[in-house]
């Protein structure tokens, strides 16, 4: 009998596999493609105090075995998604990860708190996006201002928390290390790389941002050495993401030091990935004669 | 939407090229037989078609131009890396694609213009072909290549506007609409947004029904990412703000209800 649970801060998942936040809604559209109760938890789109309308189109651009994208963290606020998303996601057995976002500390801690009688497993807090003016990136590329939110959330989360790394910073093991000071839980890593594409016929930007965070499979090496670098100077769970699209990509999380996994990029190209990784981690475990994926985690030194 | 069955299960598929034809100068014409998406399609929806070279990752949605059976025809424009390479598929190769996508045109019993310009006239041509009512089929192109415009003959009068001049009327489609002296209750409608545009203004002061087809950068195509969103006038179902989905509330829209 393999063993693929594992265990975020106390939420023990089914096997490792999670989405990644604002690649899969809060599940309703992927359902039609995927059965929810296979994925270790759902990890939803970013959710802030009120509804946000997001950035100007277009929001998204190709780039070579990635893809750039500027949404805005559009979401319909707390109270639509406590009504509509939580209940649509309660009808499955997998986890539920809420994705939290801000423009202050107080809208941070709005929707903590509104989160607290909910039935959620746990929260991702996102001080990490790169396409909004105020909050997201600004919280997470200073150590002390990713402690200090870090405490904050911790001080009112009746959840556990996952505290989403920015790729964006020199050093990322800081940015970790504080976030662990700070409190945190679990840290989930990366958040999308700001870059750029120019409409070489148009002469302009390729989205109306002008800058987008990068994903996809072009990242995953980046974010691999981050999870590990991180691996190695926190003692907290990491959840591991950037470019997987398939049980070999998740594998080199694990091996990395990544406790769960998360499918981003990869569902907008094939909206059955998540449960693909899943089964295929089953099929690796096999293969190299393992009955327990925490024996794999990290192993990699 | 009134009219048509709203289509239920959408799949991603490993389908068949059954012929590719060149039907202008960076114009192709693609028919693909499938297992289960042509069956549940209707016509103004799309399909999101996968590139096999892995360094493209996104899909590239196609309006479809014709449903037959278990066959899909897409008729699409080179504009990149991805369509350059679907147009070298030959019969027989296998083709990725994900569908039946959006909502569809509904079918309403009036006296209609089916109105395309560009690469928007594609979508018309299943709408021509299911509408049954008195139809006028406007096409607007930028020169003499008038790719499709025969196939429009069989379904209904057709009328053409030119950029350049080279055939039927000089100008756009409401150009075409004048100097022919045509009349309708509704419009149908598909193409750049400059055009668009001006007929959801021409529909206004004629006081007409006008449902139009609208594109934008696609990631996921089935409503979960939030990319190609266009502003609405009513507060959206998804987000609750005025930002309706063009792949999956769309994409068409009652002219009224966007802002082009």
């Amino acid at each position: 009998m393999l063993n693929t649970s594992v265990n975020l801060a106390g939420v023990v998942l089914k096997n490792p596999v999670m989405t990644a936040s604002g690649t899969f809604g809060s599940g309703a559209e992927y359902s039609e493609f995927v059965d929810l109760n296979r994925l270790g938890a759902v990890v939803t789109k970013g959710v802030a105090n009120v509804p946000w309308p997001g950035n100007p189109t277009p929001r998204i651009a190709e780039t070579t075995g990635g893809m750039l994208n500027a949404i805005g963290l559009q979401n319909p606020g707390i109270d639509v998604f406590v009504k509509r998303d939580i209940p649509f996601l309660k009808q499955y057995d997998t986890k539920i990860i809420v994705n939290v976002c801000g423009k202050s500390t107080e809208d941070y801690l709005e929707v903590v708190e509104r989160l607290a009688d909910e039935p959620v497993d746990l929260l991702e807090i996102n001080i990490s996006c790169p396409n909004v003016k105020e909050g997201g990136i600004t919280f997470g590329q200073d150590p002390k201002a990713v402690e200090a939110i870090t405490k904050a959330v911790k001080a009112k989360a009746k959840q556990p928390i996952i505290m989403k790394l920015s790729p964006n910073v020199t050093d990322i093991t800081t940015m970790a290390k504080a976030a662990e000071a700070g409190g945190a839980d679990v840290l989930s890593l990366i958040n999308t790389l700001t870059g750029m594409k120019i409409d070489i016929h148009r002469q302009c930007f390729a989205i109306a941002n002008k800058t987008g965070g990068l994903s996809g499979p072009a990242v995953k090496p980046i974010a691999v050495r981050m999870v590990y670098q991180v691996a190695n100077a926190v003692s907290v769970p990491i959840i591991g993401m950037g470019g997987i699209a398939t049980a070999e990509d998740a594998m080199e999380f694990i091996l990395a030091g990544a406790t769960a996994v998360s499918v981003g990029t990869a569902n907008f190209y094939n909206p059955y990935a998540t449960v693909e990784v899943a089964e295929g981690i089953k099929a690796y475990m096999k293969q190299h004669g393992c009955n327990d994926i925490n024996e794999l985690i990290g192993i990699v030194k | 939407m009134s009219g048509q069955e709203e289509s239920m299960a959408k799949c991603k598929e490993t389908a068949i090229v059954l012929s590719q034809e060149q039907l202008g100068s960076d114009i192709f014409s693609m028919w693909i037989q499938t297992e289960k998406i042509a069956k549940e399609a209707v016509c103004g929806q799309f399909i999101s078609v996968y590139t096999k070279d892995g360094g493209n990752l996104l899909p590239r949605p196609i309006s479809l131009c014709e449903i037959e059976g278990d066959r899909l025809r897409i008729v699409y424009r080179i504009a990149g890396a991805g369509t350059k390479e679907f147009s070298s598929y030959q019969a027989g190769d296998s083709i990725e694609i994900m569908g039946p996508l959006g909502n569809g045109f509904p079918l309403k019993e009036k006296k209609a213009f089916l109105i395309g310009g560009g690469i928007g006239i594609p979508p018309m041509l299943e709408l021509a072909k299911r509408l049954n009512c008195e139809k006028q089929v406007i096409l607007g192109y930028r020169d003499e290549q008038l790719f499709l415009k025969d196939a429009f003959e069989p379904y209904a009068d057709v009328y053409v506007a030119t950029e350049d001049g080279s055939v039927g009327t000089k100008g756009n489609v409401i150009d075409a609409i004048h100097a022919n002296e045509l009349d309708a209750q509704i419009i149908y409608a598909c193409g750049p947004t400059p055009m668009l545009r001006a007929l959801k203004q021409y529909a206004k002061d004629n006081t007409m029904e006008c449902y139009i087809s609208l594109e934008e950068k696609m990631a996921c195509g089935i409503g979960a990412c939030l990319a190609c969103v266009c502003k609405s006038k009513d507060i959206d179902e998804h987000t609750h703000v005025h930002n309706k989905r063009i792949c999956k509330d769309g994409p068409v829209f009652a002219a009224e209800e966007v802002e082009l």
